[in-house]
This record gives C-alpha cells, sequence and structure tokens, in this order.
C-alpha cells in the first residue's frame, strides 16, 4: 500500500480544582505539555498520536460547577464553560477523595467532550490515567487500527475490526420485517413511529459523519437459509451459531439492493418465524440462548427474531395479528447499528463510568470518535487510489488523461494534504471535511469512464498482428545465423586437424 | 454477498427512550393488491393468458417523505421518487402479436423493450433523468435498457398521453424509447416476479413458470406505474403499480392436435393457493359466443359467476373463478380451469379486427428503399382517425419528400404532421401523423430511404444479421359497434382499466406494427487484417531475397554427378538393391 504518514494532535486542557493537584508538577501552573505516542500499523503507514495538554487550574465557575452533588450535575454545568471544537477534550482533576465520582469508579466520562478524573497521587500516576481517558475518548491504537484494517497484516488485526463499516460519503439503512408465513401471522409494526423516536436522534447526531437516509420495507415468503433444529426440552427451535452465516444469503436475494443510489447498505432484519417453526431461539457458541434473540453480520446488518406467543386457545382463527413491540426491537437494532460504527462500549476499563447519551442517542465525544477514525481512514483510501491510478497509469503508456480527470486527481492531492495538515494542527472537523473532499475527487477520477485499461490496446496484441511480416523476415536471418555458427565450428575443428 | 463470520450480539443497551404506544390494531390499510388471471381461446385456436397483479397505494410517493413500504417494491419506490417520475410504462416482449388473427389484445407491446415514461414538471434535466432511469431499470430488470441513449430516444407529441392523472401535458416532459433487438428470457421474469408481494409462492403467479412461459409464440411482460386518483371526488392523489405479463401459448406447439385447454396443459401447474395478501383475486375466461349463437366454449368446473362486458367495443361474457370465495376449494383442493370446444370452429368465423395494420421493406439493392405500413379500418361504415408513430434510427436517410399516403387510389392527406429529421449518431428520425380512416379501406403510406454508410466500429455484433427498426405506433380512438356504460373503475376487471375510454362510443386502442430488419451495406470487416498479412508477406518476401542477395557468397560449382536422369536411375536401383551406378 501506499505510504501514509499522519500526526493526530489533540488538543486537550487538564483543570486542577483546589486540593488535586499533585505536588510532583515540574512547572507552576499552567503550562503546557506534549506527550506523544506512535502506533504502528506497518512499515509503510505511520500514525502518531500527540496530546498537547494545558495545565491549569480551575476558574470561580467551574470550581462552582465542581461543587454539584453528582458528576452528572456537574458536568451538565460545566459543558457551556469549556472548549466545544470538534476533537479536543477536557479532563477535570478532582481530589482523591472527592465524592463526586462513585466508589471504585477513577473516571466520568460525560455527555459532551469532558471527563472528570479523580487524581492519581503523582503526575505520572494522573498521566498514564489521561492517556486512557483520551484513547477511549478520541482514538486508540485498536481504533486506528480498525480504521486501516487494509494495511494491518492479517494476523495482527482484533477479531472486531473487520466488523466496523467503511467510512462512507453516505449510508442507506433499511429496516426489513419478514413474515414467512402471511397466512397464519398478520404482522403489523409501527416503524415510522419507531424511526422518529429512536432512529433520528441518533442520526441527526451522525449527519456530520455522512448523510443517512432511512427506509422500511414488509417481505413477505421470505425464509432464512436454515431449517431450525427442534429441541424436545424446551420444545422450541434452535438456531445454533454456526449455522447463522447460511441464513443471510437466501434472504438478501429478496431485500433488493439499491439501485438509485451508491452508499453502502445498512440491513436490520426482524424475523417473526413460521407457526410450524415458532418459537425459534438463537443459540451462541456455548449453546446457550441469546438473550436479545438477535446476531448481526460485520459490515452489514443485523437480524432479530421476534416469536409470536402462541394463542391462547388452540383454535384462534388464522392469521394471528401481531402487533410488534417496537421498543424491544429498536433498542436491539440501535445497539447493533453503535457496534456496527464501532461505537460499542463494551471495552472500556471498570474504572471508568460512562454516562449515557440520553435522547440524543450519542455523546459529543463518540462523534469525534467516529469523525478521528474515518479521517484516518479516508486518507488511507485516498493514498491508495491515486496509487493505483498511478500505477495504472505506468502499466499503460499512452492512456489520454482528460482535464477534468487531471483536475480531479489535483484536487484530491490538494485536499489530502489539508486533511493532513489540519490533524496536525489539532482541526478535527476541517481535517474531516477535506478528507470527504479528497475522498470524492480522487474516486471520481479513478472510476471516470476514459480511464478503463480495456480502452487502450494492449502491445502484445500490436505485436501478434505483425506476426506475418515478422516471422518471414526472421526465416532468413535465423538461417544465416545458424550457418554462422557452423561455420565457426568447423573453423574451429579444422586447425586441430591440421596438427 | 457471503457473509463470512456472524458475531452473536450479547449486548443490551438501553439507550433507547420510552416504549411506543400500542399502535392501534386493525389499523387501515394504505395499499391494496388485485391479482387476475385473463385467459381468452383465440380465433386460431390458440390460446392467451393474461396475468395483470395490481399494487395501488394511497400514499404520495413523490413528496418523498415516505419510505416504508409494504406491498409496492421499495426499489420501484425509490426509483419514482428519487428521480421526479410521473408515470412509467416498461415492457419486455418476445414474439409479435398477430392482430390480425388473434384480435384486438388488451395489452400490445412492441417486440423487444419499449420504455415511456413522464417526468414530473420539477425535473430540470428530463435527459439526465432518462439516462438515469434506463440504466437503474436495466440493473433491475436484468435488460439492455442502458443501450438507451440519445440515438433511439424520440420525444413523441401526440401519441403518448399520460394514461394516470395528470395535469399538463407538457410533451417535453416524455420519452421514449424501443429497443427492438432485446431479447426476453428468464432473466428478465425473475426480478418481475420478485416485485410481486406474495411472489411467485401463493396466488396467480405459481403459475408463472419460466420453462413454460418461454415456451410459447408470444411473451410479453410489463410493468406500469401511474398515479391515479384516490376516489370519486379525485382530491387526493394515489399510486398504481400494475405488472401484467401477456403469453400466447401455440395449440400447435402442444402437440395434442386438440384445442383444448387447461391451466395444467398451459403452465404445467394447477392453483391451490391464495395469495393472503390479495383483497381481490379471480379468473376470468373469456366464453363469448362468436355469431350470436350458441356458445362454443365449454368450461370444468363450474364457475362462480359470470361477468358480462362491454370490452374494446365488443360484448363478451367472462366465466369469473373468485379464488377468494370459500366455496371454491372446498370441493377439490386445486383448481384447474379446463377449457373444451363443443364443436369445431370454422376458419369463416374468424372475425376481423376492426384496425390493424402492417408493415415491411420493399425497394432491392442495399443503396435506397422504401418501408410501407399498410393500415386497415374494416368498419363498414365509419371513418376514424389514427395517429401514427414512426421512429426510424439515423442510419436510414427518410425523404420525407417521398412521403405519400394512398386511400382507395385517391392521396389522403394527413391533418397533422410532426417531422422531426435525424442528425447523424445523435437522433433519430420522428414521424407522427394524424391520418383520417375513410370506412371499410386500406391506406398505404410509403416513404423511401437511403441506407447510411456506418463507420466500422458503430457495427454490431453479426452486422450482416441486418439491422432493426422498431415497430411503429398506431394510436387510435376507435368506434365501437355497441354502445359502452361507463363503469366504475375500482369494480371492473383490470384488463378492462389501464386505458381510460373517453365516451361511450368509441374505445382506445394502440396497436404495434412489425418491428424491421433492414441490411445495410456491410464492410468486409478481415479486410484490414488480410491488407496487412498481404503487404507483409511480400515485404517479407522482398526482404528475404534482398537478404540473400546481400549475405551469400557465391562459389563456382564443380561439374555435378550426373544428371537428374542418373540420379532418378540410382534411386531406383538402392531400392532393388543393387549397387548404384
Amino acid at each position: 500500500a501506499a505510504p501514509v504518514q499522519v500526526q493526530l494532535v489533540v488538543p486537550m486542557a487538564v483543570v486542577f480544582s483546589t486540593g488535586s493537584v499533585p505536588g510532583d508538577l515540574p512547572r507552576p501552573l499552567p503550562f503546557r505539555d506534549v506527550q506523544e505516542m506512535e502506533i504502528s500499523v506497518n512499515l509503510r503507514t505511520s500514525v502518531t498520536s500527540r496530546y498537547e495538554m494545558r495545565y491549569r487550574s480551575t476558574m470561580g465557575q467551574e470550581e462552582a460547577a465542581l461543587a454539584a452533588a453528582t458528576a452528572r450535575e456537574a458536568d451538565a454545568a460545566l459543558h457551556p464553560l469549556q472548549d466545544t471544537t470538534l476533537g479536543s477534550l477536557t479532563m477535570y482533576v478532582v481530589p482523591e477523595t472527592s465524592s463526586l465520582l462513585p466508589q471504585g469508579i477513577n473516571v466520568y466520562v460525560g455527555k459532551h467532550r469532558s471527563a472528570l478524573v479523580r487524581a492519581g497521587g503523582s503526575l505520572a500516576a494522573l498521566q498514564a490515567r489521561l492517556r486512557e481517558v483520551a484513547q477511549v475518548m478520541s482514538f486508540s491504537a485498536s481504533s486506528i487500527a480498525a480504521a486501516l484494517s487494509d494495511r494491518v497484516p492479517d494476523g495482527r488485526l482484533g477479531p472486531d475490526a473487520r466488523r466496523y463499516l467503511k467510512s462512507s460519503l453516505g449510508y442507506e439503512i433499511t429496516f426489513s420485517l419478514l413474515n414467512p408465513d402471511p397466512k397464519s401471522h398478520t404482522v403489523d409494526w409501527d416503524i415510522e413511529g419507531a424511526v422518529n423516536r429512536y432512529v433520528k436522534p441518533v442520526l441527526d447526531k451522525l449527519s456530520l459523519v455522512a448523510n443517512f437516509s432511512v427506509d422500511s420495507q414488509i417481505l413477505y415468503y421470505a425464509v432464512l437459509g436454515v431449517t431450525p433444529r427442534y429441541d424436545k426440552e424446551s420444545s422450541s427451535f434452535l438456531l445454533s451459531a454456526h449455522s447463522l452465516p447460511h441464513v443471510i444469503n437466501p434472504v438478501e436475494a429478496r431485500l433488493g439492493s439499491s439501485a438509485a443510489s451508491l452508499y453502502p447498505v445498512l440491513n436490520f432484519l426482524l424475523y417473526v418465524p413460521e407457526r410450524s417453526h415458532s418459537p425459534l431461539y438463537i443459540q451462541d457458541k456455548d449453546g446457550a440462548p441469546v438473550s436479545t434473540n438477535a446476531f448481526h453480520s460485520p459490515r452489514w446488518g443485523g437480524i432479530m427474531v421476534y416469536n409470536v406467543e402462541a394463542p391462547a386457545s388452540p383454535q384462534a382463527s388464522l392469521p394471528l395479528h401481531v402487533d410488534v413491540d417496537m421498543a424491544r426491537v429498536m433498542e436491539v437494532f440501535l445497539a447493533q447499528l453503535r457496534l456496527l460504527f464501532g461505537l460499542s462500549r463494551e471495552e472500556v476499563p471498570p474504572e471508568f463510568l460512562l454516562e449515557s447519551p440520553g435522547n440524543e442517542g450519542l455523546a459529543d465525544w463518540e462523534l469525534d470518535h467516529l469523525l478521528w477514525a474515518h479521517t484516518v481512514e479516508n486518507i488511507a483510501t485516498v493514498s491508495t487510489t491515486l496509487t493505483s491510478l498511478a500505477q495504472l497509469l505506468d502499466k499503460i503508456g499512452n492512456i489520454v488523461i482528460k482535464d477534468d480527470v487531471a483536475s480531479e486527481v489535483y484536487r484530491a492531492v490538494a485536499s489530502v494534504q489539508s486533511a493532513v495538515t489540519e490533524l496536525s494542527l489539532g482541526h478535527l472537523h476541517a481535517a474531516f471535511q477535506a478528507s470527504k473532499e479528497a475522498v470524492t475527487s480522487s474516486e471520481r477520477a479513478f472510476f471516470d469512464p476514459s480511464l478503463l485499461h480495456l480502452l487502450y490496446f494492449p502491445d502484445d496484441q500490436k505485436f501478434a498482428i505483425y506476426i506475418p511480416l515478422f516471422l518471414p523476415m526472421a526465416v532468413p536471418i535465423l538461417l544465416s545465423l545458424a550457418k554462422i555458427v557452423r561455420e565457426t565450428r568447423l573453423r574451429k575443428k579444422e586447425p586441430t586437424k591440421m596438427d | 454477498g457471503g457473509m463470512a463470520a456472524a458475531v452473536l450480539l450479547l449486548l443490551l443497551l438501553a439507550a433507547a427512550g420510552p416504549g411506543p404506544g400500542r399502535a392501534e390494531a386493525g389499523r387501515e390499510r394504505r395499499d391494496a393488491l388485485r391479482e387476475e388471471l385473463l385467459l381468452t381461446p383465440l380465433p386460431t385456436g390458440d390460446v392467451a393468458a393474461t396475468f395483470q397483479f395490481r399494487t395501488r397505494w394511497d400514499a404520495d410517493l413523490q413528496r418523498g417523505a415516505v419510505s416504508h413500504y409494504r406491498l409496492f417494491p421499495k426499489a420501484l419506490g425509490r426509483l419514482v421518487a428519487a428521480l421526479g417520475v410521473r408515470e412509467l410504462h416498461l415492457a419486455l416482449t418476445q414474439g409479435f402479436w398477430r392482430t390480425r388473427y388473434w384480435g384486438q389484445p388488451p395489452l400490445q407491446a412492441p417486440a423487444g423493450a419499449e420504455l415511456w415514461v413522464w417526468f414530473q414538471p420539477t425535473v430540470t434535466d428530463v435527459d439526465k433523468a432518462w439516462k438515469e432511469l434506463s440504466n437503474i431499470l436495466s440493473g433491475i430488470f436484468c435488460a439492455s435498457l442502458n443501450f438507451i441513449d440519445s440515438t433511439n430516444t424520440v420525444i413523441p407529441t401526440a401519441s403518448f398521453k399520460p394514461l394516470g392523472l395528470a395535469n399538463g401535458t407538457d410533451h417535453h416532459l416524455l420519452r421514449y424509447a424501443v429497443l427492438p433487438r432485446e431479447v426476453v428470457c428468464t432473466e428478465n421474469l425473475t426480478p418481475w416476479k420478485k416485485l410481486l408481494p406474495c411472489g411467485s409462492k401463493a396466488g396467480l403467479a405459481v403459475l408463472l413458470k419460466a420453462e413454460r412461459l418461454f415456451h410459447s409464440s408470444y411473451h410479453s411482460q410489463a410493468v406500469h406505474i401511474r398515479p391515479i386518483c384516490r376516489d370519486a371526488s379525485c382530491l387526493a392523489v394515489s399510486w398504481e403499480l400494475r405488472q401484467t405479463l401477456t403469453v400466447v401459448f401455440d395449440f400447435f406447439s402442444s402437440g395434442q392436435g386438440k384445442k383444448d385447454w387447461s391451466l395444467f396443459k398451459m403452465f404445467s401447474r394447477t392453483l391451490t393457493d391464495t395469495c393472503p395478501l390479495a383483497s381481490q383475486s379471480k379468473v376470468y375466461v373469456d366464453i363469448s359466443p362468436k355469431n350470436k349463437e350458441k356458445e362454443l366454449l365449454e368450461v370444468s368446473p363450474p364457475p362462480t359467476s359470470v361477468h358480462e362486458a362491454v370490452v374494446q367495443g365488443d360484448k363478451k361474457t367472462y366465466a369469473v373463478y373468485d379464488l377468494l370465495s370459500p366455496s371454491l376449494f372446498n370441493t377439490s383442493r386445486s383448481l384447474n380451469v379446463q377449457l373444451k370446444w363443443k364443436r369445431p370452429q370454422d376458419s369463416s368465423e374468424m372475425p376481423i379486427p376492426t384496425l390493424h395494420a402492417q408493415r415491411y421493406v420493399g425497394g432491392y439493392g442495399l443503396q435506397t428503399g422504401e418501408i410501407c405500413t399498410l393500415i386497415y379500418n374494416t368498419h363498414p361504415y365509419r371513418a376514424f382517425p389514427v395517429i401514427l408513430l414512426e421512429t426510424v434510427p439515423w442510419y436510414l436517410r427518410l425523404y420525407v419528400h417521398t412521403l405519400t399516403i394512398i386511400t382507395k387510389g385517391k392521396e389522403n392527406k394527413p391533418s397533422y404532421i410532426h417531422y422531426q429529421p435525424a442528425q447523424d449518431r445523435t437522433r433519430p428520425h420522428l414521424l407522427e401523423m394524424l391520418i383520417q380512416l375513410p370506412a371499410n379501406s386500406v391506406t398505404k403510406i410509403t416513404i423511401q430511404f437511403e441506407r447510411a454508410l456506418l463507420k466500422w466500429t458503430e457495427y454490431p455484433p453479426d452486422p450482416n444479421h441486418g439491422f432493426y427498426v422498431g415497430s411503429s405506433v398506431l394510436s387510435a380512438l376507435v368506434p365501437s359497434v355497441i354502445a359502452m356504460k361507463d363503469m366504475d373503475v375500482e369494480q371492473s376487471p383490470l384488463f378492462t382499466s389501464l386505458f381510460p375510454s373517453s365516451d361511450g362510443s368509441s374505445y382506445f386502442v394502440r396497436l404495434y406494427t412489425e418491428p424491421l430488419l433492414v441490411n445495410l451495406p456491410t464492410p468486409d470487416f478481415s479486410m484490414p487484417y488480410n491488407v496487412i498479412c498481404l503487404t507483409c508477406t511480400v515485404v517479407a518476401v522482398c526482404y528475404g531475397s534482398f537478404y540473400n542477395l546481400l549475405t551469400r557468397t557465391f562459389h563456382v560449382e564443380e561439374p555435378s554427378r550426373g544428371g537428374l536422369a542418373k540420379r532418378l536411375a540410382n534411386v531406383i536401383r538402392k531400392l532393388r538393391g543393387v549397387p548404384p551406378l
């Protein structure tokens, strides 16, 4: 892959409240400090992270805010006082004995771009803790590696790294209700209300990252590709974990690709099993039933099985009317959506407490987390695209580059350079915008129909056409060469005979 | 795609807000599906089966806010909303409907692919939207619609009016294209079936077995999308998707010599199940008596009801099987409609349709030619006008001054002519004429053309096969023999309700003539290579002798060991085992 060198600069303010200042500060407050960290991806790709820390003590209003009773109240009160530019972090260091954080919790990450950190005695301990917080809130080696998963050698990637969606200018989210047995079940879902209530807030927040469109459909007679196994003990049907990969393919043929757009599609399927196969449960690898009865497929979407309760009386007339409990379904789908965007909250150290994002569905720092990863990924993508374009041009000497293609390439290079510069200045938003433009321009140049290599006549075929010329011409030359060889051999032999 | 790993999700997040209010049970359905099969025994003994599936959706697709689909296919709905489509008609056809012998079809389409689309007035760049639309449709239906470009697209001014609700008819919003070379097969049928809510799993669509449908003399599948009035007051718009499929089974190829038909003989399937989503599911069999005599056909099992209607100016009687009526499947588990002729039909009974047409290429040689169109009006006493639309590719250069229209030996002056000349490699010829057809007459329209020479890269594969010229289109309001009653569109069978009827005295007919196959002067494509080979050989031979002349050294040869005779003698002696001379 093409070389990529990026420096990610995170502006970080460390604010000490009274009584939390460690004793071993090298200088009196305020002062600045820089910490660098190398994230190794492969030989030609290097990502350096650089935390520009500004240490200072609290101001009056901040002190008042930190005097709040709970961490949540403090976070809300502190929000108007801090730097709200994308990518910046504010850490409030509270004394070791502060009652703001519950017992056993050392770090509280708020809804916005700030965290409350318990002072850890020495400055070194505090810095280690701050680094940990920064990795949760902005990016970590593993999130960068996942963003650059194409460049990371196979063995070194975590199992989750290939799960995240590739960065794109837009995504299409499709909710599909699969009803394989419309004779027995009439299924209704209030998808419109559910989308407005649960999905829209998240997507509004994510609209900074990409364009999203949401739609839904109901598919009848769409069956899973696997026949579930009947379990006598629980008198239910089971889908085991190893058969799940085979479930999707036959369904996907019915989903209908979105012919009208080029964006990747995220599919969320709600499957109401046939009457003859209900209830249906998904088993995990150990054979235990999955509590959500759902699974997800990396970079594709998620499937949830929704069992219909058997009617009280067996002679209840068919079809059964089913109203889907959308809160239950959307809870699962939203969790899967976060997972696919790499915003899962699983991998957080135990002494961390994360504030739930509430109605907005997404905390500010989670958005930053996504932007960091996507910016790096975009830069890497542009570099790869332009490199392979250059390789193509090297291969075909007489290819014609039109002016508009050339200008797209220049624009892509300029944008990607500006993205790298903005990153090294700590301007996350500007860097992301520039990287998006770079991707658009480079893709437009790369997929320009005039650059199709099949349009150009390969050189070997030109030679093939002239074989009728070269072949008869070569015959006398080869014959006379053979004759010369024979004669020189004879001449060499003759003197030995003379002796 | 192959989703390799599926990771179990064990995580639950309490991110979502409060639970939704329970959706009102028994919510009013805003979409409805009706399906229908019409079986028409044709005068020749063949049988035509016309399927219609109509999905009606009481929502305004154009507003863009609607993105939650139930019965309406999402792929088409998004297309309509994204590209500002007002009306879309796509037909893919294999074979030719022989109007003269088969009578007026309920729905005819030209051989190959036909696409005509009305766009919304809000669409600013219609050509771009048209290009994009044809590309997307080509992806959805696996057809070569992406070959639609400016060289085969025309803007008719009079022939194609919107079939649905329309405010204005500014024909600049209309695009029409025909690809006569398109071959229709299973790969086009499968995506078409996939658009049906029940797929081919239940209901009438069970009969759609590709193996049988393409073993027929005519196969035409179509998709029509149009806005319609939601109710009689017409204050709100509903969208209608009609999927139609017409197939004509040949009685000769069925090989039994008997003209008796049954669903099983035609489709090798029978009806066992209804689509639970359909609000109406009916099979109509045309059992109209010919010549007011006793009926010819016998159908079994006995139909649920009998429907009488005036269709295309003719009184028709239909035997109706309502699949949703519980009594139908009570007696037997499956429905296999059978048609038996009570007595043999004689050919004199064959009714001749009021309007039919014929077209052919005249002339000889590879330089000029003539397109002749014959239009027949067999109505005994009424004249009526017809609009003829002719699209001719640019490589046939029409001479408009040679256009002659002759009826009953006299020149017939068209009352309206719209002619748009072709431009080489960008635009086809478009000729639209309004011609009055006198009663009981044949009108002959001829126009001469010159064949253009193409550039060698412009020839398609197998250029000696010839070049197709799409069917010409005849649209007419044909006077009816019997007065028609105004019907409620929602109640009447689907096959009568696609074209709007203007008043009781006439009915709308659209006919397509045969596509033409024209030979163009075709160069010998191997010639450049032959020339290269020949010149190369000549050059190589010259080079060889020069080379030898320049590099060989010449010696004086010693006297030979005797002449040819002696050498021959020695060979023979060697064979005989005698020592040589």
